[in-house]
């Protein structure tokens, strides 16, 4: 789907469990650059996420992704440049009344004092959407859409990680949110929840034309959900475009980065072998 | 010079929680379970250890001012002294110190971790400020139960003097004179300026251990390194605020 096409068609984000519309929201990255102390993490870093689209961020384990997902929810404030969601900044609690965020934390950010039931009912009890009936429709209904309704009386600690991973969803989802950020959901998960994890995702999409952010180093979820993938790597992003685009790269990095080639030959490894390093 | 950075920046990080906090003073009513769930972890709790503490604390203030007072003749007066120390000084310094190890570093390690685990990031993207519902009603619930706390500790203190003049031959007075002077030297306004110091010794200790567990950073290494400080820091607060509230009620 063209970027203009999809902008067309998904211009309204569809409330789950209302079904009513609202604008779906777009993200503007201008010159975001990030240092902790001395060390520099992200470095000049601009695009921008069109509404209703899925966009992924990859990249390398410490190349800056999930502090650039942190600086699109507005936990963190940048060195220099700027975030804005639907022309806001994240960070002032004034923009989330107006734009409603979501984001699925890499380990859940479950709260561990509350049943699954509580985690879920938290956000619409405390902005006051609707009487406990109303709550628990939603919540129960979130639940379902993820599969795990038999889980509402247990608490976080009973849960596997992948149960947690799709709690957190759940409870994302609950916020009916117009923009969902996701932070390595499918890490820690086997390939079967894997691939759950990448159906729930789209079809948040498909049928709720929700924006989305994803970070991810898993190939095979960024190539099959994303309208448009970005490369980060050291902190600086090296290739925006289509995953098509991305696969037929020869960037030399990108193509290292999408196929790794372990070399059992490599001295490194010939090293572990030797008596004094087993 | 950077210490001095540091003190200050955590005095300014303090008084804006409180700030914050108190900005959404009006949302207590609807936060009802809360209030009460944190009135039974401050209160309740934190009661049997009060009251042990405070009976032995009783006791041995009449067991010396019994063998002090001797050499005046003046052992009738042991219940003046032990009613007062205990309403005026020892009653509210040694509950807020107790609230300081047992509610103070629970609260710290508690908001420590959750920051550690990222779930007060979780309510900072859902818009529920931390300050709202995780500080208000620990801060409202220590205001309703320190005075509590205190009363009930002055009352068993003064118990266990009368336990020690009853039975101890050394100290040896009846409970009738050891309770006439209490009665007649200690007054209401000494027990009311004890409950006052109390409750700033409590607000400060629960303030502070807020603060310091929900500006924790890194790991579980830090978790507990926050709960030393949080401790650490509040019987500090403590003692050299217990001079100036001490004065400022003279």
């Amino acid at each position: 789907m063209s970027a203009e096409s999809l902008e067309a068609s998904c211009s309204k984000t569809r409330n789950p469990f209302t079904g009513a519309e609202a604008d779906a929201v777009s993200v503007k990255v201008e010159g975001l650059s990030k240092s902790f102390g001395d060390l520099s993490v992200l470095k000049n870093v601009s695009f921008d996420v069109k509404p209703g689209e899925i966009f992924v961020i990859m990249g390398p384990s410490g190349s800056g992704k999930s502090v650039l997902l942190r600086h699109i929810a507005g936990l963190d404030i940048p060195t220099s440049g700027k975030v804005t969601v639907e022309g806001l900044d994240p960070s002032l609690a004034e923009s989330r009344d107006r734009v409603r965020l979501a984001l699925v934390f890499q380990a859940g950010a479950l709260f561990n004092s509350l049943s699954v039931y509580d985690n879920l009912a938290l956000y619409p009890r405390e902005h006051r959407s609707g009487d406990e009936n109303a709550i628990r429709a939603r919540v129960m209904h979130a639940l379902k859409i993820l599969s795990v309704e038999q889980s509402a009386q247990q608490f976080p600690s009973e849960l596997s990680g992948g149960m947690k991973k799709r709690v957190s969803i759940a409870r994302a989802l609950v916020m009916e949110p117009q923009l969902l950020l996701y932070d390595e959901p499918t890490s820690e998960l086997d390939p079967v929840m894997g691939a759950t994890i990448s159906e729930i995702i789209a079809t948040l999409k498909n049928e709720y034309s929700v924006t989305s952010i994803v970070v991810t180093h898993d190939r095979s979820l960024a190539l099959t959900i994303a309208n448009r993938v970005g490369i980060l790597m050291a902190g600086k992003l090296i290739s925006l475009g289509s995953p098509d685009d991305l696969t037929k790269s020869k960037d030399p990095r990108i193509v290292d980065f999408l196929n790794p080639k372990i070399d059992i030959e490599h001295p490194r490894f010939k090293k572990l072998e030797t008596k004094d390093n087993l | 010079m950077k210490q001095i950075t540091k003190v200050l920046e955590g005095v300014g990080s303090v008084v804006q929680l409180l700030l914050q906090s108190l900005s959404y003073a009006g949302t207590l009513p609807r936060q009802g379970a809360r209030f009460i769930e944190q009135c039974y972890m401050i209160g309740y709790t934190t009661l049997p250890i009060v009251a042990i503490l405070s009976f032995f604390i009783g006791t041995v203030l009449a067991l010396e001012a019994g063998y002090a007072m001797e050499g005046f003749g003046a052992k009738e007066f042991i219940g003046s002294l032990v009613g007062l120390s205990m309403a005026r000084e020892l009653g509210p310094m040694m509950t807020s110190v107790l609230l300081a190890g047992r509610v103070g570093s629970a609260i710290t390690a508690e908001l420590a971790s959750m920051k550690v685990y990222q779930e007060i990031d979780a309510l900072t993207t859902m818009n529920i400020p931390a300050a709202k519902i995780l500080v208000l009603p620990r801060l409202a619930a220590v205001l309703v139960m320190m005075p509590v706390l205190i009363i009930i500790a002055n009352i068993v203190g003064w118990f266990g003097g009368s336990v020690v003049a009853r039975y101890v031959s050394s100290v040896g007075i009846s409970p009738e004179a050891y309770f006439a002077a209490l009665r007649h030297y200690t007054k209401f306004k000494d027990v009311m300026n004890g409950t006052a110091k109390a409750e700033v010794f409590g607000f400060v200790v629960v303030l502070v251990c807020c603060d310091i567990g929900l500006n924790t950073r890194g790991g579980p290494r830090e978790i507990g390194a926050s709960v030393t400080r949080g401790v650490v820091v509040s019987l500090i607060l403590i003692l050299v605020l217990d001079y100036f509230v001490t004065k400022l009620l003279m």
